[in-house]
């Protein structure tokens, strides 16, 4: 049950360098064709994760926190992979998770879900099937009532890829 | 999104308890990325969004993405405060919305 926190933006941006590099491969192609002139508003570098981690995150960053995570370590279809996510909060109006959401770190399209609770959900748990295009890491996001954040990742190692590729 | 979605609720409900709510619905979730014989582009068509309230109240959201499965299954809590309709809605790419209301009756 090795958990990997993500502490800080260094920690994610290790993360994204394997996507990095596949991107690098990919603007290798694309570099026969002029970049446009004016560059992006994202770094060239930041991997499809990257940036819907940051649209999420905006400037917040966050910090250790217990998620509990359950998804296989290998997932022999990815096409559906289940994965049950919870955690631990009393769920009254001043202290309790608002948001979880899930990312693929190097699916072609990073999002999964993203789920909300109320005073109502009770708990703050979730469970749903996800897909994944190869072996990966697949990262939580959670938001506080507070606007805190907390996050964690897990590895699932994928022996046929999902996403109709 | 003709078919009915598929829920499952606790046969006995007390008021103030934290009831698990399974759905699941038909639907091939198109992602947009894959291509037809033909190699043309497959439009994404998925279920975007699902949403529980309690007379009116909401209860649960979820955002879907096409990195969520074909025939998407939802787990999720309620915590009941007594007597009323649940209404759960599936709503998909272009608009179209599939609902169901359940009645919750509560035990002393």
């Amino acid at each position: 049950m090795a958990r990997i926190w993500v502490t800080n933006r260094r920690e994610v941006l290790l993360g994204a360098a394997s996507a990095a590099s596949l991107l690098a491969l990919i603007s290798e192609v694309a570099a026969q064709t002029p970049p446009p002139a004016a560059p992006a508003a994202t770094p060239p570098e930041a991997s499809p994760y990257e940036q819907a981690l940051d649209k999420i995150l905006g400037d917040a960053k966050p910090s250790p926190g217990k998620i509990n995570i359950e998804i296989p370590e290998i997932a022999e279809n990815g096409n559906t992979v289940p994965y049950a996510i919870s955690i631990d909060s009393p769920m009254t109006a001043t202290d309790h998770i608002k948001t979880i959401h899930v990312l693929s770190t190097a699916n072609p399209l990073p999002y999964v879900a993203s789920f909300g609770f109320t005073l109502l959900s009770g708990k703050a748990a979730v469970s749903s099937r996800m897909r994944l295009a190869k072996t990966q890491e697949v990262a939580v996001i959670a938001e506080h009532s507070s606007g805190r954040f907390i996050a964690a990742k897990r590895t699932v190692k994928v022996t046929i890829g999902g996403c109709g590729g | 999104m003709s078919l009915r979605p598929r829920i499952k609720l606790p046969e006995t409900i007390r008021i103030g308890e934290i009831i698990e709510v399974k759905t699941l619905i038909s639907h091939t979730m198109e992602t947009g990325q894959r291509r037809d014989k033909d190699g043309k582009p497959i439009p994404r068509k998925i279920i975007n969004a699902f949403r529980a309230t309690f007379d009116g109240a909401p209860v649960f959201s979820a955002e879907f993405h096409p990195g969520t499965s074909a025939n998407p299954y939802l787990v999720f809590h309620f915590k009941v405060p007594g007597p009323g309709e649940l209404e759960l809605a599936w709503s998909e790419d272009g608009g179209a919305v599939v609902s169901e209301r359940l009645k919750i009756n509560t035990e002393a």
